[in-house]
């Protein structure tokens, strides 16, 4: 049996030496000259006039195209939201014929490409050319706009997603807390609308918040049945001046403004409503809108 | 199919009256014609193994559950359903609910509201199923909280709090409803054994004040000590059921020996 050495040969006069991670350094200097070689050619192109780019970028069609897409935005988010959370419901209903309904539904307006969607409330005329509702006869012309059709289009395909992320969210609440409120006498809805769905929320909102920033985008769509969003604008626009590229830059810059936006929402969305989440942890929603804060101490996590 | 004999009805009201339950997942009978009687003002404790339907026929008392045959009656109510003539008419949720809010329950996973305080817990069902202003709701809860020792966690959400503390503001909130008859579904089992002495006590506390309650625990030594009967549980029938004094000293069927026999 040799001796062990001592203990200060053991300890002393040792060098750690880490771990050369030689391929994360040359992944890194590939990535960053691809990155300066995109912008590079993006910005020294002769063909990209900057300054038209910079001169439109407030122009007032622009700025209305802007606001159209986040009206857009916002109604259809409204509509899924609201339409999706009736669908969830059926889904979830003891009601045979409701859960067909709902999960119908769903199957029929994903299986159609949402283009396609836009196209046929666009020309729903040609289909139903009369609303007549008692008495009252109206073109269905004057009553489908392009900005209805457009939103009717992303709302109603809207809310086939929306109601798989609602029911996803209240199948995640325990059944407990609704065998607990029928225990109590709290009547079906109630259930629904003051315990099951609050607490849902954690697991509705992240991806609702995804939906959105989809949304934002996904208005370009309507830009084929000129609903006078952004991408209408910057689509005129370029075809009265041939600046194709610099106008399709200027949608971008908006939309990547929109978006940014959204995504920072997002975050204090959720931090908002991480409050349900970690035994002890975090601050509660109420205590954070009243701005008061109790004493948290877990004397002993369940 | 006996009717409701009038002996039972005599000088102590039963609260809780079975006759014949039966009740069925699929192919399997949990319940196999299950005769009981809670009196008013009395402690039942139901005991027995695991599966012999015992948490089953709780839930069958405040409809989390329906029956398949037999009758149910609390109060002199048929449970769940309405009777006019030979008929039972199964009752609307909405009559269900205002039922159900007479009956307390408390669970073994305590299932306080987790996005409510524990005040606001208390306070909610007495708002919105009772119909209680909010300032009465208030108070009330607020003296049950105390009554529980829990006034200085009024404030806190349930997950901020021990197991033993959830269970009791799961009590107060439902003593808040000012119910007729309690019922706990192993109250302790999911507690952390150091846990379960603060929850009991708060049940021995109730018992005196004379609320009806009936429990379905393996708490031995709470059985002995604070029931007033007790009704032994196995293989989906009510098999023997007496006095606790009775019952742990001198038990009158091989089953319950047996199953006495491995608790004690």
């Amino acid at each position: 049996m040799t001796a062990a050495p001592s203990r200060a040969a053991r300890s002393e006069d040792m060098q750690v030496v880490k771990l050369r991670h030689w391929g994360r350094l040359a992944g890194a200097i590939v990535a960053v000259a691809v990155v300066a070689a995109l912008l590079y050619v993006l910005v020294t192109s002769p063909n990209v006039d900057w300054g038209t780019v910079g001169s439109y970028l407030g122009d007032p069609a622009i700025l209305s195209g802007v606001l159209v897409t986040l009206e857009l935005t916002v109604l259809a988010m409204v509509i899924g939201i609201l339409l999706g959370t009736l669908l969830a419901v059926m889904r979830l209903s003891k009601n045979p014929v409701l859960r067909t309904v709902s999960a119908g539904y769903v199957w029929f307006i994903r299986s159609i490409p949402q283009l396609v969607q836009i196209l046929f409330w666009y020309n729903i005329a040609l289909f139903i050319p009369v609303i007549a509702i008692g008495g009252m006869r109206v073109s269905t012309n004057h009553v489908v706009t392009p900005i209805v059709a457009a939103t009717l289009g992303l709302g109603l395909n809207e809310a086939a997603y929306m109601s798989e992320i609602v029911r996803a969210g209240i199948l995640s609440i325990d059944r407990g807390q609704t065998e607990a409120a029928s225990a109590l006498g709290y009547r079906p809805g109630q259930i629904m609308g003051r315990i099951v769905l609050p607490q849902a929320m954690r697991v509705i909102i992240p991806p609702t918040s995804n939906e959105v920033i989809g949304m934002l985008k996904a208005t370009s769509l309507v830009s084929v049945i000129g609903a006078a969003d952004l991408l209408t604008h910057a689509q005129s626009i370029s075809s009265a001046n041939f600046k194709v590229i610099e106008l399709l830059l200027v949608a971008s810059f908006w939309y990547i403004v929109a978006t940014t936006v959204a995504s920072i929402g997002q975050h204090y969305l959720e931090k908002r409503y991480r409050w349900s989440v970690a035994p002890g942890g975090g601050r509660s929603f109420l205590s954070r809108l009243t701005g008061r804060r109790p004493v948290v101490r877990p004397e002993k996590t369940a | 199919m006996t009717g409701r004999n009038e002996e039972t009805r005599g000088t102590a009201s039963p609260m809780v009256e079975a006759i014949g339950v039966r009740k069925s997942y699929g192919n399997v009978e949990v319940l196999s014609g299950v005769d009981f009687v809670a009196n008013a003002g009395e402690v039942t404790c139901i005991l027995g193994p695991s599966g012999g339907g015992k948490s089953t026929f709780l839930r069958c008392i405040n409809h989390l559950e329906r029956i398949d045959g037999g009758a149910l009656y609390v109060d002199g109510e048929l449970v769940g359903y309405r009777r006019q003539g030979n008929r039972l008419y199964e009752m609307k949720e909405r009559e269900t609910a205002e039922r159900r809010s007479r009956i307390g329950m408390v669970f073994q996973q305590f299932n306080l509201f987790a996005h409510m305080t524990v005040l606001t817990n208390a306070i909610d069902p007495q708002v919105r199923v009772k119909g209680r202003p909010v300032q009465e709701a208030r108070r009330r809860a607020e003296e049950l909280l105390e009554r529980v020792g829990l006034a200085e966690k009024r404030d806190m959400y349930p997950r901020q709090l021990s197991g033993g503390q959830q269970q009791r503001a799961a009590i107060a909130r439902a003593l808040a409803m000012d119910p007729d008859l309690m019922l706990f579904d192993e109250p302790t089992s999911a507690l952390d054994p150091e846990l379960v002495g603060e929850v009991l006590a708060v049940m021995k506390d109730l018992a005196r004040s004379g609320m009806t309650m009936i429990v379905v625990t393996h708490e031995m030594s709470f059985a002995r000590e604070v029931a007033d009967r007790v009704a032994f549980f196995d293989g989906g029938l009510l098999v023997e059921s007496g006095a606790p004094g009775e019952f742990f000293s001198n038990p009158r069927t091989e089953r319950a020996r047996a199953f006495l026999r491995r608790v004690m």
